[in-house]
């Protein structure tokens, strides 16, 4: 990490000067989901470097930092009712979406970032939740794409948090995100993007692997893998507890 | 203590989980009935996945099962034979409901499914229940008792390919026993249940087999379906939680175990009544949930990074 960051460092010193940097870093990079696993919090931290002074009239500095988690293709149902009870009717496949987005500010976004800038950065749900091929028989589609984002606020995957950035002297900032326990396994874009006047100053970004560990792991991998060497290893297990729970209680019993 | 479950991806309490088990295992063992059909829609009322919750029901089941078909071993009250007939229609039976559980699933009805074979057999197998134990309880108040003659001779006897049944004195074609183990089979992988509820009736009234085998052979047959329905399960819908089956068994043979002593002191005729209302509840919770119109009608398929 040390290593892409000094690469950057170089990277930034070809580039014609900037008058703003941004250095980020986060308190971890590996979220490992153990047996016990219960969410992590995810520091975000930073500082600002300036070779210039801000110039004069120039409005306030404002930083945003999204995670977003990983992206892909999802089924939306809709129930309908049909003969007295509500069953799964309509499918509707959304292209792309990813299964984690947080998003923290340090104003409300409109005061942050415009909509071009936001649209050519892809930052915000509305350009991360892509349904681009809706079926014609399926009435009113994008329905199903506000349904996904609605379901997924509710069970804490998606959350917008204005506000959360803290800001010193234009210079520090930090936030701190947190990851909730039903996590899946993939790499979380961790970005931190500086603002002023709605226009992009500066952003870098960082990856954040979450991996399932030890156990957890291994039993998931035998599962997925070898199925049937994970079936008959669970059957045997559950005979072995169910033989070994008659012997026991007999022999307490006598 | 919350515990992150390897395939259900949830993260639940292990007291919890263990308590369920525990708790349907004290009902087993109080009334002599597997419990899958309480357990089932108690996890996914908790928030487990309901193919998840299925098909986990099978090692656990399977691993009840052993313990109380050794016991009858000993007892010599298994019949062997008819045991193998059952359970060989059981097979062929387990493979056709996870053949439709994972179509349905890939058509993302699976939860209807299971939720309308449970109100089914639950209405049914409750409210047969609950008449039953109305019944006995004005019986033993009445103080007259009427025992029917059991039927010997039914259509059953008329079809061919007999066989020998010598632990049940019966000379039965092993057409009947191969069709009751097949639909059962079909049940024990679609709702996650061992079916001794179907079965122990099937074999009393329509097979003829004296009580007193009734209970080690459906214990026996049951041991090798769910065991087969784990392997499939395990193989085809990738449902099986081992976390979540090992916490379940290890409270369930505790509470059955419990629940064997306690029926040992108590009458059980009130408590049937009771056992017969929570099962009536639980249908009608699951019916209640078809009806209404859900607050929330989108639902999420699987996610497939």
């Amino acid at each position: 990490m040390r290593g892409v960051l000094a690469a950057l460092f170089w990277l930034c010193s070809l580039l014609p000067v900037l008058a703003e940097q941004v250095i980020a870093d986060l308190n971890q990079n590996q979220v490992a989901i153990t047996a016990t696993f219960d969410g992590s919090e995810i520091f975000v931290f930073g500082a600002v470097r300036r070779d210039a002074p801000v110039p004069a009239g120039a409005g306030p500095l404002q930083v945003l930092v999204s995670i977003v988690g990983p992206e892909g293709p999802i089924d939306v149902r809709r129930k309908e009712q049909v003969a007295g009870i509500w069953i799964n009717a309509d499918t509707v496949e959304i292209d792309s979406a990813p299964y984690f987005y947080a998003m923290a500010t340090t104003a409300p976004l409109r005061e942050v970032i415009s909509h071009t800038e936001q649209m050519r950065q892809r930052i915000g749900l509305e350009h991360l939740v892509k349904l681009i091929d809706a079926p014609a028989d399926v009435a009113d589609t994008p329905a199903f794409r506000e349904a996904l984002m609605r379901v997924r606020s509710r069970e804490g995957l998606y959350e917008e948090l204005v506000g959360a950035v803290t800001l010193r002297d234009e210079t520090l900032f930090d936030v701190s995100v947190r990851l909730p326990a039903n996590l899946v396994e993939g790499d979380y874009r961790a970005r931190v993007v500086l603002t002023r006047d709605l226009e992009v100053v500066d952003s870098v970004e960082q990856t954040i692997a979450v991996r399932r560990s030890g156990f957890e792991d291994w039993v998931y991998t035998l599962a997925m893998d070898k199925p049937l060497i994970y079936g008959l290893l669970s059957l045997a297990i559950a005979l072995f507890l169910g033989w070994a729970a008659a012997s026991v209680f007999r022999y307490v019993r006598s | 203590m919350q515990l992150y479950l390897p395939i259900a991806e949830v993260s639940v309490n292990m007291f919890l989980l263990l308590g369920l088990g525990g708790g349907v295992g004290v009902l087993s063992g109080l009334f002599g009935v597997g419990g899958g059909f309480l357990l089932t829609p108690l996890l996914i009322f908790i928030g487990i996945p309901p193919a998840v919750a299925v098909a986990t029901q099978a090692p656990q089941i399977a691993g009840l099962s052993l313990s109380g078909t050794l016991a009858h071993l000993r007892r010599r009250t298994v019949d062997l034979r008819m045991g193998t007939v059952l359970l060989s229609g059981g097979l062929v039976g387990s493979a056709t409901g996870v053949w439709v559980f994972r179509l349905l699933t890939e058509l993302g009805q699976v939860d209807l499914l299971v939720s309308l074979a449970y109100v089914i057999f639950l209405g049914v197998v409750g409210g047969l229940m609950f008449w039953e134990s109305v019944g006995a309880l004005r019986r033993s108040k009445g103080g007259t008792v009427v025992v029917k003659p059991r039927k010997r001779h039914g259509w059953v006897h008329g079809l061919p390919l007999k066989m020998r049944f010598r632990a049940s004195h019966l000379y039965i074609s092993a057409i009947p026993p191969f069709v009751i183990g097949l639909l059962v089979g079909v049940l024990s992988a679609i709702m996650g249940v061992g079916g001794g509820f179907i079965i122990v009736p099937a074999m009393i009234y329509i097979l003829g087999m004296p009580t007193a085998v009734v209970i080690g052979t459906s214990l026996f047959q049951i041991i090798f379906v769910t065991g087969f329905t784990t392997l499939l399960h395990a193989t085809q819908t990738y449902s099986v939680d081992a976390v979540l089956a090992l916490l379940l068994l290890v409270g369930g043979v505790v509470g059955a175990q419990i629940g064997a002593q306690i029926a040992v002191k108590l009458r059980a005729e009130q408590l049937r009544i009771l056992l017969a209302a929570m099962v009536l509840l639980v249908c009608a919770k699951l019916g209640y949930d078809l009806i209404v119109e859900p607050s929330e009608l989108y639902s999420l398929g699987r996610i497939a990074l």
